[in-house]
């Protein structure tokens, strides 16, 4: 599968990644590389056989719904770029 | 007697006990070794020396008052991907580069309820993404052994600080090979514990399905302390196993004649560097002289192992990085136009090219159509490869292999080609996609004197194992107890 440049412009929108002209160049070659040695896993026979999510048995922990102790509001905020009263300030969404 | 801050964390506590010096003088002492190589070594992101007098005078308490714990008072470097409340904590990265995290990792948490002493915070590869900590924002750390080279990583720092004595021990975290590799281009033991042996909470998160904390030390009984402090269940971490854990001291000094070890020939098959074949097979001898028996076995999609792992990881890498958008923490970009532009300059500008590479892939991989050809396929992949451990350890007791391909390369050697950076992890990534536990631990040296080491590898929350196989072996050599000429 041969990656083209406007899948790399795609890919970086999903991705929230402002790049240069020069970046998606060597992203585009890198990238292509990289998918071609991916693809020696077609060779893998995996007929049948289940996908792995991780290595530990999964389940949900369950607790008591009590109510512990949390951030106070003044920590959360403290490592804000912007925050106005106690909130997070972002730009307007909305025109 | 030799320096204070040359000795291992079981010596030290044996000082501490008797009182033939204080915490706060081990401390003086690790914290004037950082004074006086730091500059070359570049271990550390940030040193926090007063928070280590701190801690080292509230040792002292402990120590006076009769309440030490094994490891009061021993100085630890912490990689700086592990939140210490009040202090910064980067990830390596200039999009965390201001973020001071208000509250601790459990693991940090543990090491402050011993009465530990934290000298500072070490470099990495940026969000551990790299295998000889160039990619940090705040620049490579240099191999002890010789400045050119690189210490490995991700957890490069970590490693780097305990070979140059700039730390008695230290945290990493290992993904992929992220503890093992640079301890085997260091000359140090580091083992990545059982995937949900020790809670990750605190930990910034690459990828979450492979990451897990572990130790670094200069030998296996300061591992074995390490593991003993480390391991247990945490509430706060949902993939932390409630289960019990032995004393891990009780697997030192114990015979291992009768143990069997495996040797997969994928793994051996591929070896070409002349100094680490040597230095496999002078250490398979000091095992047979101890007892153990070698089977030659087959592990036969390890192959597959990087194509699969370099899919997975990114993928869940680039669920994980999405936090990143200047909103709640961390870098913000200073122009933009509205919130997408937002995000995406604040993005640009915060990660490095290894981040963003990997970003890209995972999001691609991901990325609707190409879900089932690659992340899909790759989970699968992931299938065989544990199933592939499991028959193997129907046949002995642990894997014995390399840890890298060759001893540590030249700093800038593969930075510029992601595919031979990749390969560097070869013999370590299906360790994290099996989640065993996996040790490396020094074997020998390279014609040049560069260190090599070895990995040993065990069935799920066999630790012990490991413990008790490198505590003969170190009982019997002394490649763990050589330092670099600094």
């Amino acid at each position: 599968m041969k990656i083209t440049p406007e899948q790399v412009d795609y890919v970086a929108l999903l991705g929230r990644l402002r790049l240069e002209p020069e970046e998606k160049e060597k992203y585009l070659g890198q990238l292509d590389d990289i998918l071609k040695y991916m693809e020696m896993l077609s060779e893998v026979d995996t007929e049948g056989v289940e996908p792995m999510a991780g290595p530990v048995e999964l389940y949900t922990p369950l607790r008591e719904d009590v109510v512990q102790p949390s951030l106070p509001p003044e920590d959360a905020l403290a490592n804000a770029p912007a925050r106005s009263g106690t909130s997070f300030k972002v730009p307007k969404i909305i025109e | 007697m030799p320096d204070l801050y040359e000795m291992s964390a079981s010596q030290l506590a044996e000082i501490l006990r008797d009182k033939k010096a204080s915490a706060v003088e081990v401390t003086r002492s690790v914290l004037a070794r950082i004074e006086s190589v730091e500059e070359k070594v570049r271990a550390y992101i940030t040193v926090t020396p007063d928070l280590a007098l701190e801690m080292a005078a509230d040792a002292d308490r402990m120590l006076a008052a009769g309440e030490a714990q094994p490891l009061t008072g021993i100085p630890i470097a912490v990689k700086d991907n592990m939140c210490v409340r009040g202090f910064k904590t980067t990830c390596g990265s200039r999009i965390l580069h201001n973020y001071v995290p208000p509250y601790d990792a459990t693991v940090v948490q543990r090491i402050k309820n011993q009465g530990m002493v934290i000298v500072g915070k070490a470099n990495m590869d940026e969000f551990a993404m790299g295998s000889s900590t160039e990619t940090s924002w705040w620049g490579p750390t240099h191999n002890p052994w010789d400045f050119n080279m690189i210490a490995g990583g991700s957890s490069g720092g970590s490693v780097a600080a305990v070979a140059a004595s700039e730390a008695v021990v230290a945290l990493g975290s290992d993904t992929g090979g992220s503890i093992r590799l640079p301890a085997a281009f260091c000359g140090v033991t580091g083992i990545k514990p059982t995937y949900g042996a020790v809670s990750r909470y605190g930990l910034v998160a690459y990828a979450s399905s492979l990451d897990q904390i572990g130790p670094i030390a200069r030998d296996a009984t300061d591992i074995a302390l390490m593991l003993n402090l480390l391991c247990g269940h945490d509430p706060l971490d949902s993939t932390s196993v409630p289960r019990e854990y032995p004393d891990f001291t009780t697997f030192m000094n114990k015979s291992i004649r009768g143990m069997t070890l495996g040797m997969p020939r994928e793994f051996f098959g591929k070896l070409e560097n002349h100094d680490v074949v040597r230095v496999m097979e002078e250490a398979r001898k000091v095992l047979e002289d101890l007892g153990v028996t070698f089977v030659d076995l087959s592990l036969p999609h390890l192959d597959y192992g990087i194509a699969a792992y370099y899919i997975i990881a990114p993928s869940e890498a680039s669920s994980n990085l999405a936090r990143y958008d200047g909103v709640k923490y961390g870098h913000r970009a200073e122009k933009y136009d509205g919130m997408i532009d937002m995000y995406c300059r604040t993005r640009a500008e915060g990660f490095g090219p290894e981040v963003k590479r990997r970003i890209m892939l995972g999001t691609y991989a991901l990325s609707s159509g190409y879900y089932d050809a690659y992340y899909l396929k790759a989970a699968k992949v992931r299938t065989l490869i544990t199933e592939d451990f499991k028959r193997a350890f129907s046949r002995c007791d642990a894997i014995f292999c390399p840890t890298g391909p060759t001893p540590a390369f030249a700093i800038g050697e593969k930075i510029d080609d992601p595919i031979q950076m990749y390969l560097t992890d070869v013999f370590t990534i299906p360790v994290n996609m099996a989640g065993l536990p996996g040790m490396s631990l020094p074997g020998g040296f390279s014609d040049q004197g560069l260190p090599v080491g070895f990995q040993l590898i065990a069935p799920h929350f066999e630790e012990g194992r490991l413990v008790q196989l490198a505590s003969e072996f170190q009982n019997h050599t002394d490649y763990h107890l050589k330092r670099p000429p600094l």
